[in-house]
């Protein structure tokens, strides 16, 4: 058990490094000049070589790239271009609204997606099992920037019922929390189907039901319990899913959070911000992604011999 | 499933290519005074911020969302067959820095990456389907890759490989047709996918620039006129929502019938 789990966190050592070194390398993408993009062409070559020492991009690739590290270590990101707060103030100023619209949205995606996929499960093969199948396909491709629009048309404007943004109180976070959580809803709930389905395939089912255990018992009790496991694994791989959702659903409620800050330090060119704010989001998917095989190997003994 | 999701792409396909012959209007053409214009009977599905046809403009879009879908699926689906299969089937140093490649391109979620790429580049098409292919082609390659791990121990390979087959001729006549259903049914969902990738970073202001239609940069138009003009939202959503749900439908299917354990698993327990 120790080892599997050692074995994993190492593994984990390497792709980290390769998600900061290719953050790291952003901004030696820029077409032509970095800091000239940054500036403007209004600037000065006094203001270009200023910006240049402040971004140390006047130093050789190498100790750059050493730098950036051990910032990345350290938890100094540099600053922002826009406002000289600190890249890592920045983000931490704008986490809890995104962790926040997360969270919400990963309820609402579980509280719809565990009972439409066992009552499509249920009746797998009948006309209830493809209005659910449907409903989950519909959810998976209906982009949430044209949901979260549309909701707003509805709740919003039409009906006046919800905010259509900012962040505050409840009902600000209804529709965000509805437009990110619909397409996980939708994954959610077929993969909550399949998974309750092969259970129900299983002889302690059948041996439940032979033994008097009433359908919906032999359902709820003993299929979908031992179904769970693929489920929270699914939840825990979506969260990526989430935050790059969150990204697009910030930006269309106004959501104060890290993903309206990535789009507004990418049309502001602040490109420290722009890395700090990517960095954060894949260090925080591999994490998760880390935490789920974990749990799944504490939760199924058979994934610790593969 | 799969006659729902192909009927419904075989109208979109047809709509792209016939949509100059199905509406008088040129999408760029402006009508200032009928601005804003809800649906009619001349404009069936209104006009825009700046008084254009928004069926022509819908049209129109239809063609870049194709020509970004077809285009990021051939080249992700051809480099990660390539490099999946170089991986799996030589191993070693060859299988360890591809798939090391592999692991950091997929710590970064979905559209992240693209987001990341789009934004230092610029937005342009271009700079998108370069975006959208770097994140593509790592769900070929480590789908490829498990596919081939298994073929290159089938019999049949190892007789070619006794017989003194040339490796590149192996790879490309027994060992890389094994895994093309697979790569059909991911190619198949990775066009919905990219479909929705240039729509997302159009809508974000990172892709296809204004006056191009794109479906992604009109439903950023709508966003200004939710109150007085919804349906600058409505019908390009409508659009993107028939063809990724077409495409899903197709995929899914192609999956059922290439897969016998999905097969079952729709059965009536």
């Amino acid at each position: 058990m120790t080892r599997f789990f050692l074995r994993r966190l190492l593994l984990t050592v390497p792709v980290l490094l390769g998600v900061a070194t290719l953050v790291f390398s952003l901004i030696h993408l820029v077409p032509g000049d970095p800091v000239q993009a940054m500036l403007g062409d209004s600037a000065t070559p006094q203001d270009i070589a200023d910006l240049r020492g402040r971004l140390g991009l006047d130093r050789p690739l190498y100790v750059q790239y050493a730098a950036f590290l051990k910032g990345v270590g350290t938890g100094n990101l540099g600053t922002s271009l826009r406002t000289n707060q600190p890249v890592t103030a920045a983000i931490a100023e704008r986490l809890p609204a995104t962790f926040e619209l997360a969270f919400a949205a990963m309820f609402v995606a579980t509280a719809i997606a565990i009972p439409l996929g066992i009552i499509a499960a249920v009746g797998a093969g009948t006309r209830v099992d493809y209005a659910a199948t449907t409903a989950a396909l519909l959810g998976i491709s209906i982009p949430n920037f044209w949901l979260g629009p549309l909701m707003a048309i509805v709740f919003s404007v039409t009906l006046g019922w919800l905010p259509v943004s900012g962040r505050g109180t409840l009902a600000h976070l209804v529709l965000p929390a509805m437009t990110l959580g619909a397409p996980l809803a939708a994954v959610l709930a077929r993969m909550t189907r399949a998974s309750v389905i092969e259970e129900l395939r299983e002889l302690y089912v059948l041996a439940a039901r032979a033994r008097g255990v009433s359908p919906a018992r032999a359902v709820l009790h003993h299929a979908f319990r031992n179904s769970l496991i693929p489920i929270v694994t699914v939840l825990g791989l979506q969260f990526g899913a989430v935050l790059t959702g969150a990204v697009i659903t910030e930006t269309i409620f106004a959501w104060p959070g890290v993903g309206r800050l990535l789009i507004q330090s990418i049309s502001f060119r602040d490109y420290p911000l722009v890395q700090g704010c990517i960095l954060l989001i894949a260090v925080t998917y591999v994490g998760m992604n880390l935490m789920t095989d974990l749990a799944y190997g504490f939760l199924d003994p058979r994934i610790r011999f593969d | 499933m799969l006659r729902a999701g192909a009927v419904i792409v075989v109208f979109a396909v047809v709509a792209a290519l016939v949509g100059p012959l199905l509406t008088p209007f040129d999408p760029a053409a402006q009508d200032l005074a009928l601005r804003l214009a809800g649906p009619s009977v001349a404009h069936p599905f209104g006009l825009d911020e700046l008084g254009r046809d928004i069926l022509a403009r819908v049209l129109a879009g239809a063609r870049i969302s194709f020509l970004v879908g077809l285009t990021v699926v051939s080249v992700s689906a051809s480099l990660g067959t390539l490099l999946g299969a170089m991986a799996g089937y030589f191993g070693g140093a060859i299988d360890d820095l591809i798939s090391r490649i592999v692991d950091v391109l997929m710590a970064f979620p979905g559209l992240l990456l693209a987001i990341a790429l789009v934004a230092v580049l610029g937005p342009s098409l271009g700079n998108v389907l370069f975006a959208l292919t770097i994140i593509g082609w790592v769900g070929y390659a480590r789908l490829v890759r498990g596919q081939v791990l298994r073929a290159r121990e089938f019999e049949y390979v190892q007789a070619a490989r006794a017989m003194g087959a040339h490796t590149w001729r192996i790879l490309w006549r027994h060992v890389i047709p094994t895994a093309m259903p697979a790569v059909v049914v991911q190619a198949t969902l990775g066009m919905a996918g990219a479909i929705i990738g240039e729509a997302a970073l159009s809508f974000l202001g990172l892709g296809v620039q204004p006056p191009t239609p794109s479906w992604g940069t009109m439903l950023n138009g709508g966003r200004a006129h939710l109150l007085d003009a919804p349906h600058l939202t409505i019908f390009p959503g409508v659009a993107i929502a028939l063809l990724v749900l077409g495409l899903n439908f197709l995929g899914d299917g192609l999956r059922d019938a290439t897969d016998p354990k999905s097969k079952s698993s729709n059965s009536r327990v």
